[in-house]
């Protein structure tokens, strides 16, 4: 009887179990490694902590409305006027326009290289799709506003002739041009995100129970209704969580819209051919002049709000997987 | 009696299935067109890309000068010199980052696995999450905040690399995490069995076993943050010439030698060293990818 519970007990499950009794080295091994876990968890604390620390005393010094003002001017310290409204409305529309591009099209591959392609080519084809990861957002900044704002000026010319008359097509606030808009960036960060959202929907879709899959065949089904059947509904909550971290990452971009998008002296109104600054991209080109602090905690607090976009994008996205992306 | 014999040359039961209808083979062939076009839409921006950089760029990283001078003492409109100096700088942060993001990383990943439990693991694990959705500037804007504005530091290269390791510490722990999670469990019992403390066999075995998976995850993670701009923009100041001390003076890197040729030399020298500047730090980010798919091959578990 008693070598039973002795084996029961050293068979406890290995991940709770173990030599739990520990001498030193057991205790001091836990507590590193339990102390790495803490670090993560403190590092978003300090950077909430910090950013509202530092951008408190510039918000109480701002002379403008921080939500509703479309300026940006933080020349004089002492006469600080600031507001978010047009960082905000460029942040979204470019970061929106991406997601529309990119959504259809990554639901697509994700459902070619796993319905679609047998699997011996699957491998090399996401080893493709993977490429666009791997090249560095500096280089989309680069390709993106002296290779395909030039090329796409036609297109750009057309949509405005024939939509004009509604606002996302109006002509922007820094018309006649048409290069470096936020059209041009919507399309530069949709490639730039279509490997994140092919990524995890495609993890997700290969997840599909086989005998889903099995008992639409079963019934009959063609190949687009076995998708419409069984991959999507599984797979549903994968893709609209992928989508949400490519929106994320859209938000905080910050070269290749600063390279792409060119500078605006008048406010935005809501058109896809304004020019003008995401959060991220403004307070990049402002970064070589943080000397004084009250400025500098100007562009801190624009930080501290595309900081909280991201947070809130990126913690919907769990919350919709529902444990199917990243366990 | 049987049907079989009223009409021979029917069959013998009624059909059991319909053939397909029009509509719905039509609407078949259309999805299959529509999604293998969408795959051809993603490689269309890939290809153009690479064809862009590498006609640009080619000439400029074919000289030998290019790989081992720096732009010291060469005037903007001059085609001479070269980016060792960048190379340097780009490989010195990131292995700044590397240090402090490898072991906290695999730490983590250790206790997310094998320790974590109940609402500080679950708290950890959404914490790792919100951390790869951080973007770069805002990571950067949190070390200048912390070092420069309170603490009263100088830009450095040494701090680009600590807020690099923000940008690096999720990729190491997901990649950590999901190859530990694939070592047997027999592996971890038959030590027990062994009479083996759980640290141990965490060091001894399980960590070994997932080797050179972890390399992989780490190699892919340093790949993603040697291409990062924002830091750099935030937190070192440019320098032409090689500087291999990270905490003091200025240091460049490719990231920022592309963009600061971008925004203050329009001349053709300068276009041609944006273009190689892109095209080595592709190349460096490659050679880091290949060499974590090398060593995944070599790997004792797999999915």
């Amino acid at each position: 009887m008693s070598s039973v519970t002795d084996t029961q007990q050293q068979a406890t499950p290995p991940r709770t179990g173990g030599a739990r009794s520990g001498g030193t080295g057991e205790r001091v091994f836990r507590g590193l490694t339990t102390g790495s876990g803490l670090v993560v968890v403190a590092a978003i604390a300090l950077i909430g902590l910090f950013l509202v620390v530092q951008a408190i005393p510039s918000l109480i010094a701002n002379h403008d409305n921080f939500l509703t003002s479309p300026e940006f001017n933080t020349t004089d310290a002492n006469n600080l006027r600031f507001g978010i409204r047009d960082l905000l409305v460029v942040t979204v529309l470019s970061s929106l326009m991406a997601l529309v591009i990119a959504m259809p099209v990554g639901l697509g591959i994700a459902l070619f290289l796993t319905q679609y392609t047998p699997e011996r080519l699957a491998r090399p084809f996401s080893y493709v799709i993977g490429l666009l990861a791997a090249v560095p957002s500096i280089v989309y900044g680069l390709w993106g506003i002296l290779v395909l704002a030039p090329a796409i000026e036609p297109g750009a010319g057309f949509l405005q002739t024939w939509l004009g008359w509604f606002f996302l097509f109006a002509p922007g606030n820094i018309a006649p041009v048409l290069t470096g808009t936020i059209f041009t960036a919507g399309i530069v960060l949709a490639i730039m995100i279509l490997p994140i959202i092919t990524a995890t929907t495609r993890e997700v879709f290969a997840q599909t129970p086989r005998f889903h899959i099995e008992a639409a065949q079963a019934l009959g089904a063609t190949r687009w209704e076995v998708i419409r059947m069984a991959v999507l509904p599984y797979g549903r909550s994968g893709f609209i969580a992928a989508s949400m971290l490519g929106l994320g990452r859209a938000l905080g971009e910050t070269i290749a819209i600063l390279l792409v998008i060119r500078a605006s002296t008048s406010p935005s109104h809501g058109s896809l051919f304004d020019g003008g600054y995401t959060f991220a991209s403004l307070i990049a080109s402002a970064a070589s002049e943080f000397s004084q602090p009250l400025p500098t905690g100007a562009y801190i607090s624009a930080g501290l709000v595309l900081f909280v976009l991201t947070f809130v994008v990126n913690a919907l996205a769990r919350v919709v997987a529902g444990g199917k992306v990243n366990g | 009696m049987s049907t079989a014999l009223d009409a021979p040359d029917q069959p013998a039961v009624p059909e059991a299935f319909r053939s397909i209808s029009t509509a719905r083979k039509v609407k078949n062939h259309v999805a299959t067109v529509l999604v293998s076009l969408a795959f051809l839409i993603a490689v269309v921006p890939l290809v153009w890309l690479i064809v862009s950089v590498l006609a640009k760029g080619l000439p400029a990283i074919v000289s030998i000068d290019w790989w081992t001078h720096s732009l010291s003492g060469v005037s903007p409109d001059e085609a001479k010199g070269g980016v060792y100096h960048a190379i340097i700088g780009t490989l010195i942060q990131a292995v700044i980052a590397g240090i402090f993001a490898v072991p906290i990383g695999i730490g983590a990943a250790v206790y997310l696995t094998e320790y974590g439990r109940g609402r500080l693991a679950r708290t950890t694990s959404f914490m790792v999450d919100i951390l790869s959705g951080v973007p770069s500037i805002v990571a950067a804007l949190f070390i200048f905040a912390l070092f420069i504005s309170i603490g009263g530091l100088d830009q450095s290269g040494f701090l680009v690399g600590l807020a690099l390791v923000l940008l690096m510490l999720p990729v190491v722990i997901r990649n950590t995490e999901e190859m530990l999670r694939l070592v047997p469990d027999e592996l971890r019992e038959a030590s027990y069995a062994l009479g083996i403390p759980k640290w141990k066999t965490i060091l001894r075995i399980v960590l070994p076993t997932a080797l050179s998976g972890t390399v992989t995850g780490i190699m892919l993670a340093f790949a993603r943050v040697m291409g990062e701009t924002a830091p750099v923009l935030v937190l070192v100041g440019y320098a032409r010439a090689i500087n291999f001390d990270p905490f003091n003076g200025n240091q460049a890197s490719l990231p920022l030698l592309i963009y600061t040729e971008l925004s203050t030399n329009p001349s053709a020298a300068g276009q041609l060293r944006i273009w190689g500047g892109a095209l080595t730090l592709i190349l460096i980010v490659m050679v880091f990818q290949l060499v974590a798919s090398l060593i995944s091959r070599f790997s004792t578990i797999s999915k």
